[in-house]
């Protein structure tokens, strides 16, 4: 058996795979936050409970409607969006104006409403979610075996953010996004619709959480926890990534991911607080974080 | 007085008459449980209030007050004071190199990285073999106050954390009116100009998060003595915001709004027990309510419709 450092290559590997895949998901959660950040200037805490709201919407879209995982990978992030834009229209439109610490306990508060009702609906164990038929079963990469499903989220998960980065960066719509980020009250006077902007902009947010989640949903059992346990630990890769670049956001997901990884190979005991302890060297070397301007 | 207006005087003495009859009417464990909160709710109302400093991890000093309280009153059988200072010392201890990284952000960085912070605390009491993982550590006795006066009914024990909760309202107090309080409150309006003043504002945030985490730590010291036992759920995120929205419903920055949350969030806790989750969701409405429409809270809106400040 090969070894690296006294690990097996094995274990090496399979480790890193559940580590990309981790990352996957805080590279597309911390996309969203900043994306929603740049623009609604709030800390979107309830942005876990639509990640969560994503796998349950490709459940029940399973269970009581027949619609299966492709369908679904398009139909939960739209209904999931929708939702997301009801949310900002009613509730977080109001807080602009106030200290965007208030949008942080609102979007709290929607947090545990959501994880409250899901967990009494539907329990609080999880549900599984079967692997949808195409991607079952083992891909030889010559030099190990991957299961087929956690290839596909890793390369679905890069593909979505490399779209979003493109969205943003090349496209008309991208550039009037930041133009309204640096300044919006210049761009409103140009006719730009930024209220709409931004009701949008928060219901794209909720869709790239509810696409993460429906990715996750074969992967993790479906339950009302899942959320809150992924977006505290995002919480501390956007601290680490800072808010400023797109590309930024999607580097240090996956880093980090594939960084608790290798925790788990070579120090099982910390891989919890890994990204914890990142944080706060990167809080003392370099406040703004790594791709943030001071 | 300990600079009260007069309103706030008669407010206290109120407080203190609740405090001394309310265990004729009420449960005195229930009313035990009001006070750790509202102290609780008291210290975080002190950086959010006072200083403008939204921390969304206070439940990991509550929790580790918690637990060193339970464990040195059960395996060193220190007496009831000894094992709350500690547990207040070791929360004071956390803030001091929590509160010293935090501060290096401001405004929603400071939350997350408080949040962040917390949660590793919380991950390392799942794996600390001290705190006894999922079991907790339970059956914690209640030593005698100063090795002398039994605590083992739940009145003399409730005198105890009446006391211990009127010392830490009245700290609370004294800080906010003393001229430390009063850079405080100035850092709270405008950073900037203090710092322009000449006043080290990192400095003076940092010593009200000590001072806070060291209240929060004694709050979760005194629970732990009274109910016998500390779990993984007091240093949870969730704990943390059961201690948000006593101190929103009760009204952020006022003296008796986070006592006044914590009653009714305790109470309404315990009326809706049986209903399982929709605890949570309760919660959330109200959270979602209070900021929406209703941002000063009970005790804010009193005070703003008697022209008082409460």
């Amino acid at each position: 058996m090969i070894m690296i450092f006294g690990k097996p290559l094995l274990l090496l590997y399979g480790q890193l795979t559940l580590g990309l895949i981790n990352g996957a998901f805080y590279a597309l959660l911390s996309l969203g936050l900043a994306v929603i950040f740049g623009l609604l200037n709030i800390i979107n805490f309830a942005h876990g409970a639509l990640f969560m709201l994503g796998a349950y919407v490709a459940w029940a879209l399973l269970e009581y409607l027949d619609i299966g995982y492709w369908p679904a990978l398009v139909l939960a992030p739209l209904i999931v969006g929708v939702f997301g834009v009801v949310l900002e229209k009613t509730l977080i439109q109001r807080l602009y104006k106030l200290d965007h610490l208030y949008g942080l306990l609102l979007t709290f508060g929607c947090a545990l409403i959501i994880e409250g009702l899901a967990r009494n609906e539907f329990g609080s164990s999880g549900m599984p979610y079967a692997i949808p038929e195409a991607l079952r079963g083992p891909l030889d990469l010559g030099f190990m075996m991957l299961p087929a499903y956690r290839a596909w989220v890793v390369v679905a998960a890069a593909g979505m953010c490399l779209l979003t980065w493109l969205v943003i960066e090349k496209t008309r719509l991208g550039s009037t996004l930041r133009a309204a980020t640096e300044n919006a009250k210049l761009v409103q006077a140009f006719g730009v619709n930024v209220p709409r902007l931004i009701t949008l902009t928060y219901g794209a947010g909720a869709a790239l959480a509810a696409f993460a989640g429906v990715l996750a949903a074969p992967i993790y059992s479906v339950n009302p926890g899942m959320g809150s346990n992924f977006i505290i630990s995002v919480f501390a890769v956007v601290v680490i990534g800072g808010m400023g670049s797109i590309l930024g956001s999607i580097i240090t997901g996956f880093g980090l991911g594939i960084l608790e990884g290798l925790t788990k190979v070579y120090y099982p005991e910390a891989s919890a607080t890994v990204i914890f302890v990142v944080m706060v060297i990167v809080l003392l070397a370099r406040p703004a974080g790594l791709f943030g301007k001071a | 007085m300990l600079g009260f207006t007069r309103a706030q005087a008669i407010g206290f003495v109120v407080m203190v008459a609740v405090i001394i009859i309310a265990p004729g009417v009420l449960y005195p464990v229930f009313l035990m449980k009001v006070l750790c909160f509202a102290l609780f709710a008291c210290a975080f109302n002190l950086l959010i209030g006072y200083v403008g400093l939204l921390s969304f991890g206070h439940a990991a000093y509550f929790g580790m007050g918690c637990y060193v309280a339970a464990w040195t009153a059960k395996n060193w059988g220190l007496s009831v004071e000894l094992s709350i200072l500690l547990g207040g010392l070791t929360g004071a201890g956390l803030g001091m190199v929590f509160g010293w990284l935090a501060i290096r952000r401001s405004g929603i960085y400071f939350a997350m990285i408080t949040l962040a912070l917390a949660q590793m605390v919380y991950f390392f009491c799942i794996q600390a073999p001290f705190t006894g993982g999922e079991d907790g550590i339970q059956q914690v006795p209640r030593p005698p106050l100063f090795g002398a006066v039994s605590l083992q009914s739940d009145m003399a024990m409730y005198w105890l954390v009446a006391g211990v909760f009127l010392l830490g309202f009245l700290l609370i107090h004294r800080i906010v009116h003393s001229p430390f309080g009063q850079v405080l409150k100035a850092i709270r309006e405008n950073e900037t100009r203090a710092t322009s003043l000449g006043y080290r504002t990192d400095d003076y945030k940092w010593v009200a998060f000590v001072l806070s985490t060291f209240l929060a730590g004694i709050a979760g010291g005194t629970k732990a003595l009274v109910f016998g036992i500390a779990t993984l759920t007091d240093v949870h995120w969730t704990m943390h915001g059961e201690v948000v929205l006593m101190s929103l419903v009760g009204g952020l920055g006022t003296v008796f709004g986070p006592v006044v949350g914590a009653l009714v969030l305790t109470a309404m806790e315990n009326y809706l027990a049986e209903f399982g989750s929709w605890v949570t969701v309760t919660q959330g409405v109200i959270f979602v309510l209070c900021v929406v429409a209703f941002r000063r809270g009970l005790i804010g809106e009193l005070g703003a419709a008697l022209k008082l400040n409460l």
